[in-house]
């Protein structure tokens, strides 16, 4: 069904109201959480949308797999119209989603089983869906521990293992909804890595939201949303060079972007934005001249 | 004179083949007025080191005393331990339960048998402490924003008028803007009030911007209990702990091992920015 002309996501002109209730179900005023969005993303791309508490990113990201449904606009995922109550099934399978917290979304007693429950209730054949269990928990780096129960697990290994029960049912695309937010560093830094793998090498497309800046900064495309529309759509350098700006939408840029716009108040000449601590390097220091040295650089992108 | 802990150990489901020490063999001082951090990966013990501070959890071996006095001592007064140090969970605003926000921030003093009056005037103390705007007093804790929620749930807390103040997480989940509000908001409640503030957080860069001192918890043992640069000087160390050092001290490490000279105890931007500049000379730019 997906040819190179059909977008993951496309979205146009999105309103979504909640509409309020009193105590007898009438209704008392609606809040507009979207405002009118327009969105495109190509499949295959890694996403990040950054936005303060109650811009409107979470409501959003429940319209990329149908569980909010347009008061007015249209959302496609991957051609099909989440409007469309027969596209239902398929928008959610193709279309995955990882919340905040791991313990609200592990079910089973042990890691497989949990992995195959997505599988199993949409009837793959018990030999399929053993397979992709075990592709699915090869992919988030979760094989070795596929016989434990869930609560021996760490946080970041329990969000490993939510998204590998996303990945069980083969979507094209997975929705991460600040999936670190309650992870120590080395969780986080697990999640974000699976995250990019899956992308690269599965070629799935990835829609992180999140409120770490530097989880943003290898996206090929971040939007910032803001009173419930997309206020800044760019590049991480497109975005994060506007530093003043971020702050306006009560964001941030990542640290040592924020060393680097300082140095060059200060008056030193370095590029405008600055992306990471090696790009600092190079620009104060002149890029290194071994070839050994700058593999090492590129194992880690803390 | 603050809380002296004294080879503390506790097991979860004792004596049963689940058998789980997390704390192991802890022997730490908490003195008046000091802003600590605690940090460690996730099951390294935090949570369960701080719920014995204030007597949830009972130690299963070893001594906890406040103010000279072994809080499992028979004359001992628990009541007055848990409003003398309180703790404000993760995710506290999941506890908010009231009609309307000064009611539910009155519950913890009315609880203490303070009078209507005085329970009412400490809540509007709490409230104002934690910047709620006077409008919101009457609103219900449902229709406030994540930021406000969690902003009156630490005002229940501290309307119990506690020496000592934990907070498990308090930033989890906020914006930037709102994690700087909130941590802006103890710093500023700690200088007003001399509060000791034990922080326990998963930012290494939040760690860094706001606590003189920092305890790493891990395996059940506190395993460093230092100024902030002594202990982030350990980054191979913290690191195989699953933990790190605030992106700023890396930025530092690398531009060292370029050949830039510049110390490394440097955990903020400012900081970093003055002593780069002071390098200026040796820069090619």
């Amino acid at each position: 069904m997906l040819n190179r002309f059909t977008p993951m996501i496309k979205i146009q002109k999105l309103i979504h109201d909640y509409i309020k209730r009193d105590d007898e179900g009438n209704v008392a005023g609606t809040v507009r959480a979207i405002g009118g969005v327009d969105l495109h993303v190509e499949p295959g791309r890694f996403i990040a949308i950054l936005g303060h508490n109650g811009s409107g990113k979470s409501t959003l990201a429940k319209h990329l797999n149908a569980l909010l449904f347009p008061t007015e606009g249209t959302v496609w995922v991957d051609g099909m119209s989440t409007s469309d109550g027969k596209n239902l099934w398929e928008i959610r399978r193709e279309a995955g989603m990882v919340f905040q917290n791991p313990d609200n979304q592990i079910i089973a007693q042990v890691v497989e089983e949990d992995v195959g429950f997505g599988p199993e209730n949409i009837g793959v054949p018990t030999e399929e869906i053993w397979t992709r269990v075990e592709e699915s928990l090869k992919a988030v780096g979760m094989l070795e521990h596929r016989k434990k129960s869930p609560n021996r697990l760490s946080g970041g290994q329990k969000q490993r293992v939510s998204i590998a029960g996303v990945i069980a049912m083969e979507p094209k695309c997975i929705i991460l909804d600040e999936p670190t937010a309650m992870l120590d560093p080395n969780g986080r830094k697990e999640v974000i890595k699976a995250a990019k793998k899956l992308n690269r090498e599965k070629g799935i497309t990835v829609i992180l939201i999140t409120h770490y800046m530097e989880e943003a900064v290898d996206a090929d495309m971040i939007f910032v949303m803001d009173k419930g529309v997309v206020a800044m759509q760019g590049t991480p350098r497109e975005i994060f060079c506007q530093v003043e700006r971020m702050k306006e939408l009560q964001l941030d840029v990542p640290q040592v972007t924020l060393l680097g716009h300082e140095l060059r108040k200060a008056g030193l000449a370095i590029p405008d934005c600055i992306l990471t601590k090696e790009e600092l390097a190079d620009a104060l220091l002149g890029a290194p001249e071994a070839a050994g040295e700058k593999e090492e650089a590129d194992g880690d992108q803390s | 004179m603050g809380i002296k802990v004294d080879d503390i150990c506790f097991l979860y489901e004792r004596g049963t083949a689940m058998q789980v020490r997390a704390l192991d063999h802890i022997s730490v001082e908490i003195p008046d007025d000091q802003f600590i951090g605690l940090i460690g990966h996730t099951g390294s013990g935090k949570s369960t080191f701080v719920q014995t501070l204030n007597g949830l959890l009972k130690v299963t071996s070893g001594h906890i005393y406040y103010n000279g006095e072994d809080i499992d001592g028979e004359k001992f007064d628990r009541k007055k331990l848990r409003s003398d140090v309180g703790l404000v969970f993760q995710y506290p605003e999941h506890q908010l339960f009231e009609v309307d926000v000064i009611t539910d921030v009155c519950f913890g003093p009315k609880n203490l048998g303070l009078s209507e009056s005085e329970a009412r005037s400490r809540a509007i103390e709490a409230l104002e402490s934690v910047k709620m705007s006077k409008s919101l007093y009457k609103a219900s804790p449902f229709d406030l924003s994540g930021g406000e929620k969690r902003r009156a749930a630490i005002a229940g807390v501290l309307a119990m008028r506690p020496k000592i103040l934990i907070l498990d997480e308090p930033t989890a989940g906020l914006d930037p803007r709102g994690r700087d509000e909130i941590l802006g908001l103890i710093a500023e409640m700690k200088k007003e009030r001399n509060m000791t503030i034990i922080l326990v957080s998963h930012s290494m860069d939040d760690v860094a911007r706001y606590v003189d001192r920092i305890m790493v918890m891990g395996g059940g043992k506190i395993l460093y209990d230092d100024e902030p640069v002594k202990v982030f000087r350990h980054v191979k160390e913290l690191e195989d702990l699953g933990l790190a050092a605030p992106q700023i001290t890396y930025v530092m490490k690398l531009l060292k091992e370029r050949g830039l000279d510049v110390n490394t105890d440097v955990l903020r931007v400012k900081e970093a920015a003055a002593e780069i500049l002071a390098h200026r000379r040796e820069l090619h730019v």
